[in-house]
């Protein structure tokens, strides 16, 4: 019996890292709140554009020809890899190297930079080309949804960078990444949202 | 009491309650005028009894924003107010300056009031709750800087707590949405547009962030939680405030003549409006589960309950009752409407006041809570406004649901004023539950005034 006590002292080491919290989420129950929030208001404009979709059925295939797929998918492509990054640097600080962490989660942080980019390219070609929120019921849904999206990556790209930050200083360690992992999962929330809007917006008729 | 400024409060609190009792009056007036159509008719008419009522309503709810932050302030800080001298001056001056306001309604026509306070100069009066004078609206924002002043000072040279922060944010933005009711433009798209950032932006934004800290530090003191926990819940609270509550301002524009997009934009984020108030709930409740101490007050731990529950139900289910846009359509202006603002702005901000002033005045009599006898008959004055109210909510929506129906849905509809007529016996009703309501605020008022064996103050 006595010899249990070392290897149960030992655990927390050995296991995945999530294993030691008691299976509860990685980062704080209060982004957790917030994500939540942030999914639904999503989800609601999401539904609000399928049912509309369903009476202007038309107007939404013709519209969405008229947006820049490569564009779109480039974008996709970006987020993605930069959710791999945050991951990446999330799993190095669980292994003590920080420096390896702030490296991904500058890469991160470049893809969130990309994603700007191209997107601001899309609207400059739309906004140039008279596109407003008052043009059709499309754009509206188009120029909204992503507009929110688009202010949701520049949060987003804030938190990494102050996550940065802390992860050079040293803030975070096995054991104490409340902060990083709470980051994380609020920008893996950002790109989970573009998964569905690229599709429901930019592909499916 | 652990800073001896904090006293200034009581002072606040007083004028608070005092105005607040005015404010039920002038209801029963009006309430009785909806059936009564002459009643005291020429001395108050209908649209007189209702300037003050809602303007009383908001002239008392700043008492006890401002009072609740003197009480706050120098203890969260742990420091005495910078200036108590102040606090004392801009009290007597708020409070000159908003009975002169009201004599100014009550004695003169309206329009010769807004002659004789300069409205020329500057037009801002007519509008509803800004119907003030010009000179009445300075005189806030120079009542509003100066206590801003006053407490921003005692924050900045003290320590800095979530509760303060989020309360001075609540607090400037008060003041700072207040400044777009001097401004009024010709185009009457662009004013209602614009009077909206202070009505909307107040009561569904900033007032939100006052209320969440009022609450959490009432919740301290009663439960004993850990001010971390509570801290947390206050942060997820504001975010979720201002996600939902700024762009929701959207639900005001669906008819005013603003672009289609606003119903879009209007009725997803409004309709996730309830998620902080639910949040709030869920906290209030969370905490006093929690608490770590039997605070001897439970009448205070009580109105913090309450405000939990009934700002959810007035303010996020009343008001998503009618804020999508195809439901809206229907509603906009009805009884609907004015069963929301009833339960909203009693179970939000009368109740976080009620709160504050339950738990604080004790403390500030010399004591940590008032006797059982006064206690009781608080919580009495607690069961008979809230349930009073409750029913003033629901008879105004039975009222509502009628008047959409037999003026706007039904497939031969009938005049405004034919409609009224068929929903009188609602209006009957609610002017009974308002007397009832009047007999809980009296109970609350007598519940000051009961000794007994007062729980002495805590070391």
């Amino acid at each position: 019996m006595t010899s249990s006590t070392p290897t149960l002292a030992q655990a927390p080491d050995s296991l995945p890292p999530h294993a030691a919290t008691g299976g509860a989420p990685p980062g704080d129950l209060a982004v957790w709140v917030f994500i939540f929030a942030e999914l639904l208001a999503f989800g609601v404009f999401f539904a609000a554009y399928a049912f509309t979709r369903m009476r202007h059925v038309e107007l939404f295939d013709t519209m969405q020809l008229t947006l820049d797929r490569h564009a779109g998918a480039l974008n996709t492509f970006l987020l993605i890899t930069s959710s791999w990054c945050v991951a990446r640097a999330v799993h190095a600080v669980e292994h003590t190297r920080n420096g390896a962490a702030t490296r991904w989660l500058a890469g991160a942080l470049a893809c969130g930079g990309g994603f700007l980019i191209v997107k601001g390219i899309e609207y400059a070609d739309k906004f140039g080309a008279g596109i407003s929120l008052s043009t059709n019921t499309f754009y509206m849904f188009y120029l909204s949804l992503t507009f929110f999206h688009f202010m949701h990556v520049i949060l987003g790209m804030v938190v990494l960078a102050i996550l940065a930050v802390q992860t050079r200083r040293g803030d975070y360690r096995p054991g104490h990444m409340n902060g990083l992992e709470s980051g994380a999962a609020y920008w893996h929330m950002v790109d989970l949202v573009w998964i569905v809007l690229f599709p429901l917006v930019y592909v499916m008729r | 009491m652990q800073y001896k400024s904090q006293a200034v409060a009581k002072l606040y609190f007083i004028a608070a309650i005092a105005l607040f009792a005015g404010q039920v009056l002038f209801g029963l007036i009006m309430g009785l005028q909806y059936v009564v159509g002459d009643f005291l008719f020429p001395a108050i008419p209908f649209n007189v009894a209702r300037m003050v009522h809602t303007n009383l309503l908001i002239v008392w709810l700043l008492f006890g924003f401002m009072g609740g932050a003197y009480y706050l302030i120098p203890e969260e800080s742990e420091t005495e107010l910078y200036s108590p001298k102040l606090a004392v001056a801009l009290f007597w001056i708020f409070l000159v300056a908003g009975a002169l306001t009201i004599v100014g309604y009550l004695a003169v026509p309206y329009a010769t009031l807004a002659k004789i306070t300069g409205n020329d100069l500057l037009e801002t009066m007519g509008r509803e709750f800004l119907e003030q004078p010009l000179p009445t609206k300075l005189g806030i924002v120079v009542v509003a800087l100066a206590f801003l002043f006053n407490i921003t000072m005692t924050v900045l040279k003290g320590k800095k707590t979530s509760i303060s922060t989020v309360l001075l944010l609540g607090l400037w933005g008060l003041a700072v949405f207040f400044l777009f009711s001097f401004y009024n433009p010709a185009n009457l798209v662009k004013d209602k547009f614009y009077w909206w950032w202070v009505v909307h932006l107040w009561v569904e934004g900033v007032w939100e962030l006052i209320l969440g800290s009022l609450l959490a530090f009432v919740l301290i003191k009663v439960t004993g939680v850990d001010r971390e926990v509570i801290e947390k819940w206050l942060y997820v609270i504001v975010t979720l405030t201002l996600v939902t509550g700024i762009i929701g301002t959207g639900h005001h524009y669906y008819w005013i003549g603003t672009p289609e997009y606003w119903q879009w934009w209007g009725s997803v984020f409004s309709a996730l409006e309830p998620i902080p108030f639910f949040a709030m709930t869920v906290f209030a409740f969370n905490m006093v589960n929690r608490r770590r101490r039997e605070h001897p007050n439970n009448a205070a731990t009580l109105w913090a309950l309450g405000t939990g529950v009934m700002a959810f139900l007035g303010a996020g289910v009343w008001g998503f009752l009618h804020t999508l846009a195809p439901v809206n359509y229907y509603t906009h202006g009805t009884q609907i409407t004015a069963a929301h603002g009833h339960m909203a702005f009693y179970g939000a901000y009368a109740m976080v006041v009620l709160t504050m002033i339950s738990y604080a005045m004790p403390v500030m009599r010399g004591r940590a809570a008032n006797s059982n006898r006064a206690q009781v008959i608080e919580m009495w004055s607690f069961w008979l406004m809230t349930i009073a109210m409750v029913f003033i909510t629901l008879f105004l929506t039975a009222a509502g649901i009628l008047q959409v129906w037999l003026q706007r849905f039904s497939s031969t509809p009938i005049s405004f004023m034919q409609a009224q007529d068929q929903i009188s016996l609602f209006y009957w009703l609610r002017e009974g539950t308002g007397v009832v309501f009047l007999i809980g605020l009296i109970l609350y008022i007598v519940s000051f005034f009961v000794g007994g064996d007062e729980k002495p103050a805590q070391a």
